[in-house]
Parts: structure tokens; C-alpha cells; sequence
């Protein structure tokens, strides 16, 4: 299960290892052997109840020795959200493509570079923030992306910089990647006073079986103030696990997006610490899946300090015989007085065969604070399927209408209008089948919302 | 235009309509009164199609179709509209993109061309002033946080932009002062044509001074129990429901 790894990891080092300073090296060896003693987690795991991981613990996967794939710039056209000006940073099939990205239309006091760059040009921006932030003592797929990671991005934001322009940070799979295990790891580093928007993609252009374990970590200054989407659109036979964790210290903001639509088995975990007071979190997110698809979002959100805020919302829309699950987790400490908490959970299913686990969850050991939290669980209302074709709207276009209406608001707070409305066009797409439809009027007589 | 003949539906398995026959040409206004409960939304809500109804015995045949076999949005293209009793909130979706497209279904169920947004606005101009609505409703979700009266409103702007041949005004009177209910009746006035018929639910006779029916019909425990001209609303008035219903059992 772990074996495998743990012999491309000796190759891996033996190779050069992707190279770094000093105090890489041993970083590196305590996260494989951190990853050999926790393996792979399993169902008894708290964290992974509803999800089981077994079909990537029991596959093959290998790293790319160099870098490979027959990606042509027209191939990103369709992901780039018409921005082709927009700074892009493409990696093919987990190694970096410079011939692809384009950053030289930075802002003054905006850094985008490759790891390997980075190694050399901020090692001291990396030796200061690089798996200080996503530890990996209780993770082991963030172990195994430490041990290994090599590719990956980082931006670097100066002090009082508002760089507008998102930066896009565009992973793609191309078709022969069969195989192939990526650990992209990306740091991203906005100082004080500043603003960034940043966008992670994970996209493929065909159907491989891969595996893609992300690592992203995010320091924020005080006062600093980041937009970060990440748009999850792997093969429908790939496997991701994704981690973002985040440091927030007094007045910062950051805006999250997670758009989880791809591969058969997906979970991401969003993990924020506000750790100063007036910090503030927005953390939203949608998943649509269908057929035998899997996704799993887990966040966290650790009030710390008093006076922060935090405001979730995330939507899933289930089809076929896809399985979902979303744990929302809020710690309140003792000392977050004041804290203001908002969580909500609103699903969507559109077959008798989906399923959704939603478990939000609330510790409070603050007195002092105003915390919500909310679930639902519903199916396409009949009624409002009926009021539509009864003005002359035909089933299929009824069905995708009143599925999009449902996503519509959490959408709507995508700040950049060029995301927005891409993810808008997908959402409205995603569930255009009618053999799922014919299901769902009838499982949907008995329509209405119900409160879990 | 329409013919109903001993229609029987009943919701759950429990008989509602018990053998309605009803005819209405075109050009004709029929009035639909009755107690609460008698099954006059039923009777609506089948032939607009609503799929918790189940048709039990019976044929209503539509400019000569056989209504009960076509699908909601297929009546609806065919020129049937139903003004809902309670007209449904969704929210997410705006009014606009919705009447939007309504209309161009219609138009590509008739064989016209789909009209842009921009004309589209045009279009809803002066449908809008007929029942005294600002366009800034359109940006706002369909019925989503409506007031009742707007909700009214709203179903009479939808058949004002659809045009229907064939239109249903279930209690679109209910709930309304007296000034929006001169605004529904002279929206509804305002869209008759020689070529098109209306039917008329309504539970008081007050509407009837508005939109002036041709023929009323009184139903009462899933039947027609009296039919007459619009007089016969006034008399119910005055000797309330139990005058026709007590002549019923
Ligand atoms: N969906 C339903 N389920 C069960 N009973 C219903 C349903 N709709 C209507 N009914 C019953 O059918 C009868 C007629 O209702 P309705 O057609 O709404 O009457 P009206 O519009 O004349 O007030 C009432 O007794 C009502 O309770
Ligand atoms: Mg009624």
C-alpha cells in the first residue's frame, strides 16, 4: 500500500530529488516516514468515516520522471475563462510547462515562480512559511505530498500591492498520464495590507486513471486580503485529495471558493486559523457529481482570536449513484469572544440512488458569541418542475433551470465575474441527461426540503 | 375551443371532480364559482396538467386535441395558461431570464424565431405597463418574496406575455384590494380577443363586475350543480352558495 511510494521516493531522492536547500532534505525523509506510519486512512479515522481511500491505497501510482504530455496552448483555451492575459502558470501532468504559462505582465511587488525558481530566488520566504503552515504530523497524504514535492508554485505578494489580475495556477492531465501520481504544492504568500486573487485548477483533457495530491498553503499579513478558488474538473476516473491550510492573522480576509466537479473519488480539505482579532473567512463551495462519483470537502475554521467572523456556505447537487460528503467544522477557543459563525450545508439530490453525508459541526468554548449552523437535504420540487412547463418550458430545460437556480446564490459570490459566469455555464451543463431526469419526477412527487 | 366531458379526477385516491361537462368557444368569458373544497382548482390545475391529479373517466379535447394526452409544457405551447391560485416562488431564477424564455418556447413551438434579450426588454414594455408593474421586478427572482397582490400581478404579466388562447384564472382575484383588482381585470379585459376564451375561478361574485363573463357555472362536490348567464352570480350573492348547493344533494 505505502511500499510503492516509499521505492519511488528512494529514486526520487537518488535523482536529485527536486533538489532545495539544506534544510529540505530531512524535512522530506520525517514526511515519508510520517507517511509510512500513518499509511493510508481508513474508515476508523474520525476524519474519513464517510470516505474510503482504498481505491488509491490499493492502486499503483508513479511520479513522472521528467516532464511529458502533448498539451498544446489551443488545448487551454476552454479553461482559461477568456483571460488568456490573465498571469498562468501550467503544469502538465504535474511538472511545470513554461512554454505554456505566461508571467511577465506581473504588477511591481508580485512574484509567480516555479519551486524549483524558488528554491533559489526566496528560499527564505520558503524556509519560513513551507510546511510550517500544512504540517503533516496527522496527515499522511500531506506527508506524502512534503516527501515528494517538487512542482509547484509560488506567489508572492508585497506589502501593499493590490495585484487585481487573478493568477491563475492551471494543473492538466492529458490523456496517456495513466498511472501517474502528482504532489503539486503551492505557497502562497500575500503581505500586509496587500490583495491577490489566485485560481487553482485542476482540469484534464481526456480520461486517465491518476492521482492528484495537492498541498496548497497560505500566509496572509495583517490586513491582507486573498481570493483563492479552487476549480476541481479531473477525469471522472482520477483520483484528488487536496489540501489548502491558511494562517489569518489580525484584520486579513480570505475569500474561498471550492468548485468540486471531476474525478471518481475527490476530497478537499480547507483549513483556516484566524489567528488575529477583526480577521475575517468566507469559505463557499460547490460540488456537483453524478454516476459513481465521490466528493468529500472538510473544512475547518479555527476561531482563535476574538472578534473574527466566519461565513460558509457550501451546495452539493447529487446525481446517479453519486455519494457526497461535507464536514464543516467550527472551533470556537476560549478565548474568541465575540466570534460571529455562520455555517450552512444545502443539498440537492436528484436520484434515489444519491447520497449525501452532511455533518456540520460546532465546538463553542467561547460564552460570548453568535454561532449558526444549518443542513438540508432536498429534491427538485415538482411543483416548481410543474409552474415551469406549465408556461411552456420543457421538462429537460425546467429541470437544468431549477438545478442551477439552486446553486445560483453561492455562485453569485464568486467576486471575479469571469469565473463566476464560467462556473455558471458548467453548472447549468453538468446535469443534462433526461434518464436522470425520469427518475427524478417521480422520486420528486413528495418534494419540499427536509431539515436534518 | 374547449370541451370537458364527464370528467372524474381525483389526488391521492381520494374523487374530487365527479363527472364535469363543460364547454367553452372561443370568444366566450365562462365563470367557474363555488364553495371552498368544491374542486375548482382542481379542475384547473387538470387541465393545465398538474401530475398529482389523476384522471379517473372523462375527455376534455382542446381546439379539437385531446388535452389529457399532451404534456403540461405541450398544452401550454399550444396556447393553454393557467393563472395560479398561489402562484410558485423560485428562487434563483430571475423573472426576466424566465418570462425570457417561456416566450421564446413558445415561439419555437409555433415556428418563430427566439427574440434576444435586448428585444425581449422591448417586448415586456408595454406588457408591464398593463399591469402596472416597474421593470425592476424583472431582475428579481420569480415570485421569490412577493407580496400576494404582486404575485397576482406577476401571473398576469406571464399570460400577457404569452398570449395564451386558452386562459385560467384561478382566484386571481383572492387577496387583491380593490385597485389592483381593476389592474388584473383591465389586464385581463385588455388581451381579450374574438379568437380566444377565458375561464374565470373565482369565490365571489366581486371580480364578475370587472370581467363580465358570458356564462357562470356553479360547482359544488366535484360537479356542475347550475349553469346560467352572469346573473346568476349576482343571485348567488345574494342567497349565498347554500341556495345552489342545498339543491344539489
Ligand atoms: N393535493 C391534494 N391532496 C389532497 N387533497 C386535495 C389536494 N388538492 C385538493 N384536495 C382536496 O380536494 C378538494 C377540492 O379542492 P380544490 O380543488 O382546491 O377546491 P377549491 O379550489 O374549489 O377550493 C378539497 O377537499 C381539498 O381538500
Ligand atoms: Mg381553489
Amino acid at each position: 500500500m505505502t511500499q510503492p511510494y516509499l521505492a519511488d521516493f528512494e529514486t526520487f531522492s537518488s535523482n536529485g530529488g527536486g533538489a532545495g536547500p539544506d534544510w529540505l532534505p530531512p524535512v522530506r525523509r520525517a514526511a515519508l516516514a510520517r507517511f509510512a506510519a500513518l499509511g493510508f486512512p481508513t474508515p476508523r479515522n474520525e476524519d474519513w468515516h464517510f470516505t474510503s481511500v482504498a481505491a488509491i491505497a490499493e492502486s499503483e501510482f508513479h511520479p513522472l520522471p521528467v516532464s511529458s504530455g502533448d498539451v498544446k496552448p489551443e488545448d487551454l483555451a476552454p479553461f482559461l475563462f477568456g483571460r488568456g492575459d490573465w498571469p498562468t502558470f501550467v503544469f502538465v501532468n504535474g511538472r511545470y510547462a513554461p512554454e505554456l504559462s505566461a508571467a511577465d505582465n506581473l504588477p511591481l511587488g508580485v512574484r509567480v515562480m516555479h519551486l524549483a525558481r524558488a528554491w533559489r530566488d526566496a528560499p527564505d520566504v520558503l524556509e519560513r512559511h513551507l510546511s510550517k503552515i500544512a504540517t503533516f504530523d496527522e496527515h499522511s497524504f500531506t506527508a506524502l505530498n512534503t516527501a515528494f514535492m517538487s512542482d509547484g508554485t509560488l506567489v508572492h505578494v508585497a506589502k501593499d500591492v493590490q495585484a487585481d489580475a487573478p493568477i491563475h495556477i492551471l494543473h492538466v492531465v492529458d490523456p496517456i498520464a495513466a498511472r501517474v501520481v502528482m504532489h503539486p504544492r503551492h505557497l502562497l504568500v500575500v503581505d500586509r495590507q496587500a490583495s491577490a486573487r489566485v485560481i487553482e485548477s485542476y482540469v484534464s483533457l481526456g480520461n486517465a486513471r491518476y492521482f492528484t495530491n495537492a498541498v496548497t498553503e497560505i500566509a496572509l499579513g495583517e490586513g491582507a486580503h486573498l481570493a483563492h478558488y479552487k476549480i476541481q474538473r479531473e477525469s471522472q476516473r482520477a483520483f484528488h485529495v487536496g489540501t489548502t491550510e491558511v494562517r489569518q492573522p489580525r484584520d486579513s480576509k480570505y475569500a474561498s471558493f471550492s468548485f468540486a466537479t471531476g474525478a471518481a473519488l475527490s476530497r478537499t480539505n480547507i483549513y483556516t486559523t484566524l489567528e488575529g482579532e477583526g480577521a475575517e473567512v468566507w469559505m463557499n463551495g460547490l460540488y456537483m457529481v453524478d454516476g459513481e462519483q465521490h466528493v468529500d470537502h472538510q473544512t475547518r475554521i479555527e476561531h482563535a482570536a476574538p472578534n473574527c467572523a466566519s461565513h460558509e456556505v457550501y451546495k452539493g447537487i447529487l446525481g446517479g449513484a453519486s455519494h457526497g460528503v461535507f464536514n464543516g467544522k467550527v472551533f470556537v477557543r476560549p478565548i474568541a469572544q465575540k466570534t460571529d459563525g455562520k455555517q450552512e450545508n444545502n443539498n440537492l439530490l436528484l436520484s434515489d440512488k444519491a447520497r449525501i453525508d452532511t455533518k456540520p459541526q460546532l465546538e463553542i468554548f467561547a460564552d460570548d458569541v453568535k454561532c449558526t449552523h444549518g443542513a438540508t437535504v432536498g429534491k427538485l420540487d415538482a411543483l416548481s418542475l410543474f409552474y415551469m412547463k406549465s408556461r411552456g418550458l420543457p421538462a429537460e430545460v425546467a429541470r437544468r433551470l431549477l438545478i442551477y437556480a439552486f446553486a445560483a446564490d453561492v455562485l453569485e459570490r464568486l467576486e471575479v465575474a469571469e469565473v463566476r459566469d464560467a462556473l455558471e455555464d458548467l453548472t447549468l451543463a453538468r446535469f443534462t441527461r433526461m434518464d436522470e431526469g425520469a427518475e427524478t419526477a417521480e422520486s420528486a412527487e413528495s418534494a419540499g426540503a427536509i431539515r436534518v | 375551443m374547449l370541451e370537458i366531458r364527464n370528467l372524474h379526477a381525483s389526488v391521492d385516491g381520494n374523487a374530487i371532480l365527479k363527472g364535469i361537462d363543460l364547454e367553452v368557444k372561443a370568444g366566450e368569458v365562462h365563470a367557474v364559482m363555488g364553495p371552498n373544497g368544491s374542486g375548482k382548482s382542481t379542475l384547473a390545475q387538470v387541465l393545465a396538467g398538474h401530475p398529482a391529479y389523476e384522471v379517473t373517466a372523462g375527455e376534455v379535447y382542446y381546439q379539437g386535441r385531446d388535452l389529457l394526452a399532451m404534456e403540461p409544457e405541450e398544452r401550454a405551447q399550444a396556447g393553454v395558461f393557467l393563472a395560479f391560485q398561489y402562484p410558485v416562488e423560485i428562487p434563483g431564477v430571475s423573472n426576466a431570464y424566465f418570462l425570457r424564455s417561456a416566450y421564446n418556447e413558445l415561439r419555437k413551438a409555433r415556428g418563430q424565431e427566439e427574440v434576444d434579450p435586448l428585444d425581449f426588454l422591448q417586448v415586456m414594455e408595454d406588457r408591464l405597463k398593463l399591469v402596472d408593474m416597474e421593470d425592476t421586478m424583472l431582475n428579481r427572482s420569480v415570485n421569490a418574496g412577493f407580496s400576494g397582490g404582486e404575485k397576482k400581478r406577476n401571473e398576469i404579466l406571464q399570460m400577457a406575455v404569452l398570449q395564451p388562447t386558452l386562459a385560467i384564472l384561478d382566484e386571481t382575484d383572492s387577496g387583491l384590494d380593490i385597485d389592483a383588482l381593476r389592474v388584473v381585470a383591465h389586464g385581463v379585459n385588455q388581451l381579450k380577443r374574438p379568437d380566444n376564451a377565458t375561464i374565470v375561478v373565482t369565490h365571489y361574485q366581486r371580480l364578475l363586475n370587472y370581467i363580465v363573463p358570458d356564462r357562470v357555472h356553479v360547482l359544488a362536490g366535484g360537479r356542475i350543480v347550475k349553469s346560467g348567464g352572469k346573473d346568476l352570480a349576482l343571485e348567488l350573492e345574494a342567497k349565498g352558495y347554500d341556495w345552489v348547493t342545498g339543491a344539489a344533494a
